[in-house]
């Protein structure tokens, strides 16, 4: 780097500037309190921690994604959050006592090794809500509603929900006893619903006759709620686990099409987002047009095993920049600031002190400073009348 | 709330050439004529008969990024571009079974492969250090945008990595191809937003051009790499 370029920042690292960073904190603000009247509790993880809890039970998704440094009191490794969400399990599971439901949010920047998505960011502002400790289909839908409540919230309208079920195609392999390689190797082609492969795959006759038709239907296996009549014939070699998971879409899509009758739903059944940390249904909301997921989550039980308890586990998450971004809500907020003449009248400091206490936005002149620039942003001005100060429009 | 996403435009992005030529008999066969020609014109998106599929030409090796993220809904990109992409952020339902080529290894004729660490030249980066890891060999790559045949001839590289069609390049430049790497052809490629919230578009399109390969008789054999 040359002395020319100091000012500049690592590709994907961004700071927020007014009035960009003052609405990004509005949102942020509002968002705690809508998570709060819903009856999430705040928490804050930590920005560091060791690698092996940061990383328990997601695989290598993560770890790719984590910035890794040396502990020096310890010689330990440590990674920088890439992820809240396991963290928010280890709280759950290991800090907190009791079997209950426990409902928790947070938000906080995460950092990854590489852009992610589109924006090209490596520091996204996460922010999200976990339902643990209860199995059932309505800690889902209790997330998925609250997900939508966020995305509004944010001003997004036109959403769109994605519906999936990992455990459909964790049982179908299940029963297909491939090697690892094998088994990456048909992740990757579902993942790319890349039915040439698929077909190549399947004709090299590694997977058990029996489920050959199953994994042949599942990439096409999308479309509003009425897939999962085809389904449940096409799929049915998978046995009972794959019926169950169905039944849980088909009960997740009645009780969504009676509470959001405007809500556009799309299942896919092959959706594998996550399938190594997911354990049952997952949701990703979207706006057409915009080739990104706004805001994505799913169940994901057990994941807290290894810090001492098995809890079920459902939530979501989604980046504030992002929604920020899409939402386009940049403008400050109504009312101006009131420009205070640089002036050391006690009762005028008096006078700027109340209106302060009353919520109002004071800019003190400085002596000697003048020109527009002083009054920037303010609309109207304290002025003396006899002994008083009054504001007055500017 | 409305579901405004059907009435966007359907984007369709795909590279002039062999690519562009090869596909305009499979969208006539799906009821698409094209207005245009990119090959004399300087237009980069061109209307077509159905009001609301457009089509952008693009570098080959940016279709699968504008699909990606969603500046196009689908592409045509053949199979050695996906490859060197990488990634699974891209639905790849459909063989098209044009432009069919091989990637394939080549060096000088008779040239014999030196002990050690191979150089080798090619623009596919990834997939040329897949295709030797896969074998257990590491080698030196040598990154370049084109002619790559002089790269054995002047001494650069010991091979190159590229598509092969009838070899006539290869040859004319004294070069034998050696060993396949994977076969190529072009395959539609389909954003993920676009596929979930514009389903039942996108699906119609999907299944109009299976239709038109089928009819086409350019489906690919069984055989895939």
């Amino acid at each position: 780097m040359s002395q020319g370029d100091r000012w500049m920042l690592p590709d994907g690292v961004e700071e927020l500037l007014p009035p960009r960073a003052a609405a990004m904190e509005r949102l942020r603000r509002e968002l705690l309190d809508l998570f709060s009247v819903w009856g999430y509790d705040m928490v804050t993880p930590p920005l560091i921690e060791y690698l092996d809890s940061l990383l328990t039970g997601t695989g290598n998704d993560l770890d790719l994604q984590t910035f890794k440094l040396t502990d020096q009191l310890s010689g330990r490794l440590m990674g920088v959050r890439a992820d809240m969400t396991p963290q928010v399990a280890r709280i759950d599971a290991h800090r907190m006592s009791g079997d209950g439901v426990r409902r928790l949010c947070y938000t906080g920047t995460v950092v990854h090794t590489r852009p992610g998505s589109f924006s090209g960011s490596r520091c996204p502002h996460q922010a999200g809500a976990e339902l643990f400790g209860y199995a059932g289909l309505d800690a889902d839908l209790e997330v998925i509603a609250l997900m939508l409540a966020t995305l509004e919230l944010a001003g997004l309208g036109d959403l769109h929900l994605d519906l999936g079920h990992v455990n459909i195609y964790r049982q179908l392999i299940k029963g297909a006893e491939l090697s690892p390689a094998r088994e990456a190797e048909l992740f990757d082609i579902m993942q790319r619903k890349a039915v040439p492969e698929l077909e190549a795959f399947l004709a090299a006759e590694v997977v058990p006759a029996k489920l050959v038709p199953a994994l042949r239907a599942l990439p096409d296996l999308s479309g509003d709620s009425e897939v999962l009549g085809r389904a449940r014939a096409e799929l049915a070699p998978g046995g009972k686990p794959v019926l169950a998971a169905l039944d849980e879409l088909e009960r997740a899509c009645e009780r969504l099409n009676r509470d959001y009758p405007a809500l556009p739903l799309h299942l896919d059944l092959a959706e594998l987002r996550g399938f190594r940390y997911h354990t049952g249904l997952v949701f990703t909301a979207f706006q057409p047009g915009h080739g990104e997921p706004l805001a994505r989550g799913g169940r994901y039980d057990h994941i807290g095993e290894v810090f001492g308890r098995r809890r079920p586990a459902t939530g979501f998450s989604t980046d504030l920049q992002n929604l920020l971004l899409l939402a386009d809500r940049e403008q400050a907020p109504a009312g101006g600031a009131i420009l205070a003449p640089a002036d050391d009248d006690p009762r005028l400091q008096q006078q700027v002190t109340a209106l302060r206490a009353s919520g109002e936005r004071v800019v003190r002149q400085l002596p000697d400073q003048a020109g527009v620039e002083a009054r920037a942003g303010c609309d109207r001005q304290l002025v003396r009348q006899g002994k008083e100060w009054q504001v007055v429009p500017l | 709330m409305s579901t405004n996403g059907e009435q966007l435009p359907l984007t369709v992005a795909l590279s002039k050439g062999r690519i562009f030529r090869e596909t305009l008999p499979l969208l006539a066969r799906a009821g698409i004529e094209v207005h245009g020609d990119p090959e004399s014109s300087r237009k980069l998106v061109l209307q077509t008969s159905v009001a609301d599929v457009r089509l952008l030409i693009l570098r080959a090796s940016d279709v699968p990024t504008y699909v990606e993220y969603g500046a196009a809904d689908l592409g045509v990109a053949g199979k050695d571009v996906l490859m060197e992409h990488g990634g699974a952020g891209l639905y790849e339902p459909l063989d098209l079974g044009i432009a069919r080529c091989r990637l394939m290894t080549a060096a000088r004729e008779g040239a014999v492969m030196p002990d050690g660490r191979l150089r080798v030249a090619t623009k596919y980066i990834n997939t040329t250090r897949r295709f030797f890891a896969s074998r257990g060999q590491q080698v030196e790559l040598i990154k370049l945008y084109g002619s790559m045949e002089l790269a054995p001839v002047l001494g650069l590289a010991d091979c190159i990595v590229d598509v092969v069609d009838t070899g006539s390049t290869l040859r004319a430049n004294g070069l034998e191809p050696l060993e396949h790497v994977a076969d190529i052809s072009s395959r539609l490629i389909v954003n993920k937003v676009a596929f979930k919230t514009r389903n039942q578009r996108v699906r119609d399109f999907i299944d109009a051009l299976r239709q038109a390969v089928t009819a086409a008789g350019t489906a690919p054999a069984a055989a895939e790499e």
